[in-house]
């Protein structure tokens, strides 16, 4: 099973459909190289987050996803 | 005691108040905050988006922090999801009580929280364009109050 990814706020705009999926393990430098040129730099924002299955990484670099995760970008929230 | 969700679909933030007031009779007041799509700087619609796994359990955690806080008969809170038109409710906080400050301290904290802590992306249609709202620094600031 591959690694999921869901892309959320103008990250999803950036991404040409909401959801990839790409070959596990990834790590951060896999998902980087993964990615469009213009995602990736939006992703390595210092005010992009990162969470796997739902759970926040204290350190994105330290990503480790395997088959079947979801690993989602979340760009800084604009509040409800 | 607590009571959190998020709504695909329209809602009325009235009948929400009045089946909450008619739940806690025993308080002594209530206070309730509503949020609504603003129908002025030409703004066409707006879009929320949340993210499942994190934001409702994001909210829940908030409504917990307001119950350990202050001596609440109950929390509600309700946040659309999806597209609103200018008029539509878009948020509801409703904090019941014995006394009136800690329901309008718990109503006052659950939304600043909900406005700069919350995982939702807004985005607002102007003259046919879609731009996603930046988060911003009033609204960071707003939450220094509670630290």
């Amino acid at each position: 099973m591959p690694v999921r990814l869901v892309f959320l706020g103008k990250l999803a705009d950036c991404a040409d459909a909401s959801e990839h999926t790409v070959a596990a393990p990834l790590d951060w430098a896999g998902l980087l190289a993964h990615l469009p040129a213009e995602l990736a730099v939006a992703a390595a924002d210092p005010k992009v987050r990162v969470a796997v299955n739902g759970v926040l990484l204290v350190d994105k670099r330290a990503l480790a996803a395997g088959a079947g995760d979801e690993v989602a970008l979340l760009p800084p929230v604009s509040g409800g | 005691m607590r009571d959190v969700r998020l709504l695909e679909s329209a809602f009325s933030p009235g009948a929400e108040i009045e089946r909450f007031a008619a739940d806690h009779s025993g308080a002594g007041g209530i206070v309730s905050f509503t949020g609504q799509v603003r129908a002025a700087d030409g703004c066409e619609a707006l879009e929320l988006s949340h993210y499942a796994p994190l934001t409702l359990p994001g909210m829940e955690a908030l409504a917990d922090a307001a119950l350990a806080r202050w001596p609440l008969d109950g929390l509600l809170i309700r946040h659309r999801v999806g597209l609103m038109l200018p008029g539509e409710p878009i948020v509801l906080v409703a904090a019941a009580a014995r006394h009136r400050r800690d329901a309008f301290l718990a109503a006052d904290f659950a939304m600043d929280h909900l406005k700069s802590d919350a995982w939702f992306w807004k985005r607002e249609k102007r003259a046919g364009q879609w731009h996603w709202i930046e988060p911003r620094e009033a609204d960071r600031a707003d939450l220094l109050r509670w630290q």
